[in-house]
């Protein structure tokens, strides 16, 4: 009969532990980013950061001599410059990160000559080398020295995985019932919350909005922000979460989400993050919609544009912080 | 004697169904259905009815009705009438409050129009319903006291959905009726407000609402732990105590050196539960009217800890050049 009881008991327990550990098989491991109490910590686990073997080989170094690229080709209005062994690697490498299927031909029309612009791709490539030369010249306060290159975003795919359009405003069809004002759905970009599904339309154009939290213990004379943004930003934050793998807790201490004493030192790296995004997405993307077919745009017409996901993919650093750049230096100099 | 460690009801007593005491001349008579539920005599009384419905409980019910159609219709609408869809996505469903931009107008219906107007309903359900357990209650010559913790719960909502967003001058200030909506609100509220933890009234409120339940389980606890001593019968014991109530107290007074009464501990549960929602209905009042950021306020006075420093300082980056 005693043993009986302890044969449930031990059942329940071994129950309770399956149960209790079926979201996520361990190890786990957590790093302790904030003093003790305040729940500050990076939970991680080592076998689900497999990342570092998808990243490819680099191409074996080519020689610094030879002629310029533009002494052999023609229209070129980026890496001019470089020594032409120097070039054909970069557009080898740049073929295998975007294009490994189609090969060189995505980008330039067979039995054309390269100069020639015929295919958008290539009008959109140019674009996209200079926005990647752009980030690594002038964001280093967001992406460090450990900088992008095309296969931060592309990962062997023509269109970068992940990304945003212009939220379709499933309203707009009903008149007078139901309407949603912009959120209630489980949207995935979102961590299935029922928080606005299109922060990025309104938040990845103006950041400074994204400031919600009263900012002195009592109320001046002028309203602060309505509850109605502090969920858009909520909404965004979850984005930032959910695309980084990480908690709140890794920027901020939740005692106090907008004191920046209390925040980490990462909530600083996402800050200009925040405003890279616009950056990116007005100064490089909006500029391709002229050029791309409709397939390639969204419900309103726009491109697709740039939010968090689209470089980290899950990872806290992008391709767990390895560095493709230190491979193919060309992406960084500065040169016309 | 195990039969009090059951959690359901061992006894059933079943014989002709009782109407209740005898009305005032002036009063309607109640509507005599009255059937045995055996499953229900687990819980409770097996005898269900006769029911009191009344003219007031009538309007309450229709009131009720009309606001909850509009809510589930909006929300049925919102996903284009699809039932599939109503199912599935039921819990991320709401119907919203008027946008900032409308203040304290009347908006259009789409636009928050809806909302005012199943808040108006709602409100109108829930008072005529007050009323009900009022006079109910003084039909039978009953205290009154249901009522006044009822009162108590209905004061926290209209705080919630009518007098704060008036003081602020903004139907956006109020909760949406929807599942995961109302949830996303509350932390959403919290986080602009500078994180309510650091509210003095919704501290109380914490404290009353975990106070009430451990009280309450201290309190049924202890009356199934003396039934045997007859422990059940706590009312007369009010007057007589016998061995069952003079068991339990020494118990508490044994344990924790102090023990409440049988008429205390009602009086303790009632209050206990009756403060929760007068705090919180306080500290939500204060909350963007008169603080609007908690966090801040409880720095200012001394409330909030200061922790030393786990590596460089974080400074601000919108304050100087990047």
């Amino acid at each position: 009969m005693i043993s009986n009881v302890h044969g449930i008991r031990f059942a329940l327990l071994i129950t309770a532990l399956l149960v209790l550990s079926a979201c996520e098989r361990p190890p786990v491991e957590s790093d302790q980013l904030g003093f003790r109490g305040t729940g500050m910590q990076q939970v991680t686990n080592p076998r689900l950061r497999g990342l570092e073997s998808m990243i490819p080989d680099p191409l074996p170094p080519a020689p610094a001599a030879g002629p310029k690229a533009s002494e052999v080709y023609e229209n070129l209005e980026l890496l001019g410059d470089v020594p032409l062994p120097q070039f054909v690697r970069l557009m080898q490498a740049l073929t295998s990160w975007v294009a490994p299927q189609e090969g060189c031909a995505y980008c330039h029309a067979p039995g054309e000559s390269m100069a020639s612009d015929s295919l958008y791709t290539k009008v959109v490539s140019r674009r996209m080398l200079a926005m990647t030369r752009e980030i690594n010249n002038n964001w280093t306060s967001h992406v460090g020295n450990t900088g992008v290159t095309c296969y931060t975003c592309h990962r062997g795919n023509n269109v970068p995985e992940y990304g945003w359009y212009q939220a379709a405003d499933e309203s707009a069809r009903l008149p007078m019932l139901g309407h949603d004002a912009g959120q209630n759905r489980a949207a995935p970009q979102i961590g299935l919350t029922s928080l606005p599904y299109d922060p990025f339309s309104k938040y990845l154009v103006d950041p400074e909005s994204i400031r919600v939290i009263g900012e002195k213990p009592l109320p001046g004379k002028t309203p602060g922000a309505s509850i109605q943004a502090t969920e858009g930003t909520y909404a965004l934050m979850m984005h930032l979460s959910q695309s980084l793998g990480v908690n709140c807790t890794y920027c901020h201490n939740s005692r106090a989400f907008a004191v920046w004493e209390e925040s980490s030192p990462q909530r600083t790296t996402a800050w200009h993050g925040l405003s890279l995004v616009p950056a990116l997405n007005t100064g490089y993307l909006a500029s391709i919609k002229e050029i791309l077919p409709d397939d390639r745009l969204g419900p309103h017409g726009d491109v697709q544009k740039v939010n968090c996901m689209t470089c980290h993919q899950g990872a806290s650093k992008p391709l767990n912080g390895v560095s493709m750049l230190a491979d193919y230096p060309l992406l960084a100099t500065a040169q016309p | 004697m195990a039969e009090y460690q059951n959690i359901f009801n061992q006894v059933q007593v079943r014989g002709p169904a009782y109407a209740g005491a005898s009305l005032p001349p002036d009063e309607n008579a109640r509507t005599m259905l009255t059937w045995f539920s055996s499953l229900l005599g687990r819980f409770g009384d097996a005898q269900i009815g006769p029911i009191y419905l009344g003219g007031l409980g009538v309007a309450s019910i229709v009131c009720f009705v009309v606001a909850f159609e509009i809510i589930g219709l909006n929300m049925w609408a919102s996903v284009g009438w699809d039932p599939l869809e109503f199912v599935r996505q039921l819990p991320w469903l709401a119907l919203e409050p008027p946008g900032p931009e409308y203040g304290l107008s009347l908006p259009p219906l789409a636009e928050g129009g809806w909302w005012i107007m199943a808040g108006f309903f709602l409100t109108a359900s829930l008072l005529l319903w007050w009323l009900r357990t009022y006079r109910r209650a003084r039909a039978l010559g009953m205290g009154t006291h249901v009522a006044w913790a009822f009162a108590a719960a209905i004061w926290l909502y209209l705080v919630l959905g009518f007098i704060r967003p008036v003081l602020m001058g903004s139907w956006s200030e109020a909760v949406p009726f929807g599942i995961f909506p109302h949830l996303d609100w509350t932390a959403a509220f919290s986080i602009r407000y500078g994180n309510l933890f650091y509210n003095p009234f919704h501290m109380l409120s914490i404290a009353f609402l975990y106070g009430a339940t451990l009280l309450f389980a201290m309190h049924g606890a202890t009356i199934l732990a003396v039934s045997r001593f007859g422990g059940d019968r706590e009312v007369a014991q009010i007057v007589d105590r016998g061995t069952a109530s003079e068991r339990a107290a020494l118990f508490w007074r044994w344990t924790m050196g102090f023990n409440a009464t049988m008429e205390s501990i009602h009086r303790w549960a009632w209050w206990f539960a009756v403060l929760c929602p007068l705090t919180g209905g306080i500290g939500i009042l204060l909350t963007g009217t008169v603080v609007d950021s908690w966090y801040l306020w409880g720095a200012k006075h001394g409330l909030v800890p200061i922790y030393p420093a786990t590596g460089p300082a974080t400074v601000d980056p919108a304050l100087g050049s990047p």
